[in-house]
């Protein structure tokens, strides 16, 4: 814990977590029919979703989707109008002190008290949390968010980046379990954002914490998450392994042709025939895995189709866009 | 709940903001002190004019305890914007500046964190009005000493011995803290609806105003409703300067307020508990 985290060397988190076998293990987070109503507004719609320990879990959704609603909800700051919420197998509302003494987070921004310094936030949210830490325990987790050299600044005088990991410290002081992060990347510089991809890294590989993090950009979560989440309107619309969401053979290769009419004939009489869809302004679409682009392309060229662009693109990838669009009656996920 | 409260005094205590209060009341005094001082001779000629025909005053009547007296007549109507300016930030604050969220994924029951916001604006009223009873009380009897208290009121001339005035100060203090806590109770309540503490301040003076004018104007249709006014209890403290006390409307407008301090709690551990946290 006091061990300063460096950056990490990025490598696919499933490779190192297996992300599917959770056969007899316990849920850490178990929510089920989950509903939050404001007035006639459904913010959460008959919402369900498993975390399992050591997960990294990627809660992805647009902006409005209800991904902040649902966890205030996990953090009992908001009261769910129907549906239940167990956190390590104990019922939230009634053992919420038991619960939430093991659990961490930063909701949407990180604020603190900003007349205050680093290291009297880190001591108040310490002792709120029920344990007394001297100031050598405190300096030892500024240290580990690279804060230790301004621990007796103001927080006032600190970048967005700063006030993000004192957050983070605040967060992680009472050894948490559960660490949830609510768009922790909002608002950082690209460094800031790979500073906080490494963070997560480490904090699930080498502290052994189940994380919960949300975020609107699905390539923040596919970096980082075993496991995920895709809501819109309240609603999930897919859950499961980033592997497997994300595996080759759902790519979708969109090409575009001299020919688009000739080339949709052609193509209809080969074996690719039930994997190709028809995209818009006559382009084509082919769902299979990368590494047969070059058998397609040579295909086409050879049967005398000029070529204009190929582009990959993960279906699931693809899928996202089309909610983040308000496509998603028109674009259905294929897993 | 120690821990807990001695965490709010020590945000409460950290702000500079919270010290503007002292300051205020510590010009306000020094500058009535010092006008007394240089000119407290005239105003009194000018104040017993209508009396010194009638009676032969001799005596020191200017003395610390008429300054202080003074004093506390001014003063207790200006003290509930600063008592509302530091309750009414308790919850608003929190919100606006985004802790009240992490403070409630702490896990500390919400009541108790409430209660423990109270307590501490309760010291810090204590502390105001400490700070002014040492000031107008002590440095005013310091500079201009003690003697037999003389009030003026509407319709008697009362006159009380200087050994038995300052337990009624030490009496009216204890009163004061009782208003002013059922002040910064309104503010507390309020600050609980409200996501910036202007809202809370505002309101509480609002509602302090509009209560003060409907009890003190003597119109009959307003009479009827003058006793539930807590603006009406509030001006209990003079009560201890009546010679005999009438004990009674003095002991029965510290129920009310206490009343009214209980009630207005009990609505904010009431509303606050069922409130979902969305700042």
């Amino acid at each position: 814990m006091s061990e300063r985290i460096a950056p990490a060397e990025l490598s696919d988190p499933a490779a190192v977590i297996n992300p599917t076998n959770f056969t007899g293990m316990t849920p850490l987070i178990e929510v089920k029919n989950l509903v939050k109503r404001f007035d006639d507004l459904v913010a959460v719609d008959d919402l369900s979703f498993t975390v399992y320990p050591a997960d990294v879990y990627g809660f992805l959704g647009q902006n409005g989707a209800g991904k902040s609603t649902s966890i205030r909800m996990l953090l009992s700051l908001i009261k769910p109008t129907s549906g239940e919420i167990s956190l390590f197998g104990m019922d939230l509302q009634k053992h919420r002190f038991e619960i939430l003494r093991r659990v961490g987070a930063v909701i949407e921004r990180p604020d603190l008290y900003k007349y205050l310094s680093a290291i009297d936030n880190l001591s108040i949210f310490a002792r709120m949390s029920g344990i007394r830490p001297g100031r050598k325990q405190l300096m030892e987790q500024l240290e580990m968010v690279g804060l230790a050299e301004r621990a007796d600044g103001k927080v006032r005088t600190y970048s967005q980046g700063m006030k993000q990991r004192l957050g983070i410290a605040v967060a992680l002081v009472h050894d948490p379990d559960l660490v949830i992060l609510d768009e922790p990347t909002n608002g950082l510089d690209p460094q800031g954002i790979a500073d906080m991809r490494n963070l997560i890294l480490r904090l699930s590989r080498e502290m052994g914490k189940t994380v919960l993090v949300s975020s609107h950009l699905l390539s923040e979560i596919e970096q980082v998450a075993t496991r995920m989440i895709i809501i819109d309107k309240g609603r999930k619309m897919v859950e499961g392994g980033v592997a497997e969401l994300f595996k080759p053979s759902n790519s979708r290769i969109h090409i575009k042709v001299e020919q688009p009419g000739r080339a949709w004939q052609l193509l209809q009489q080969s074996e690719w025939k039930p994997f190709m869809e028809q995209g818009p302004d006559g382009e084509l679409i082919v769902i299979m895995s990368p590494d047969k682009v070059p058998a397609l392309a040579s295909e086409l060229v050879q049967q005398g189709v000029g070529l204009l662009s190929i582009r990959s693109a993960n279906s699931l990838e693809e899928y996202f866009l089309s909610l983040t669009s308000g496509k998603q009656h028109v674009a259905s996920f294929k897993h | 709940m120690w821990p807990l409260l001695s965490i709010e005094l020590y945000k409460i205590f950290s702000r500079p903001r919270t010290y503007i209060s002292f300051a205020a009341i510590g010009a306000i005094v020094v500058l009535i002190l010092l006008a007394f001082y240089v000119d407290g001779n005239n105003y009194m000629d000018f104040g017993l004019q209508s009396i010194s025909q009638t009676f032969d005053i001799r005596g020191k009547v200017l003395n610390g305890y008429l300054v202080c007296y003074i004093i506390l007549q001014t003063l207790l109507i200006h003290v509930p914007l600063l008592i509302a300016l530091v309750a009414g930030d308790q919850v608003a604050g929190e919100a606006n500046m985004g802790t009240l969220r992490l403070l409630i994924t702490k896990p500390v029951s919400r009541t108790r964190l409430l209660l423990a916001k109270f307590a501490a604006s309760v010291v810090y009223t204590l502390g105001l009005l400490v700070w002014m009873a040492f000031l107008s009380l002590l440095v005013s009897v310091i500079i201009f000493g003690t003697g037999d208290l003389m009030i003026l009121k509407s319709e008697e001339v009362v006159l009380l011995d200087k050994a038995d005035v300052l337990w009624r100060y030490f009496a009216a203090f204890g009163f004061a803290a009782i208003a002013m806590t059922t002040v910064a109770a309104l503010a507390f309540l309020l600050s609980i609806y409200a996501e910036n503490s202007i809202g809370p301040i505002v309101s509480t003076m609002s509602v302090i105003i509009v209560f003060t004018i409907l009890s003190t104007l003597d119109i009959p249709i307003f009479n009827a409703i003058k006793p539930y006014l807590f603006t009406t209890h509030m001006i209990g403290w003079k009560g201890f300067f009546d010679s005999p006390v009438s004990w009674e409307p003095v002991v029965e407008s510290a129920l009310i307020l206490v009343l009214h301090i209980v009630a207005l709690l009990g609505v904010s551990i009431f509303v606050f508990n069922r409130k979902d946290i969305l700042s």
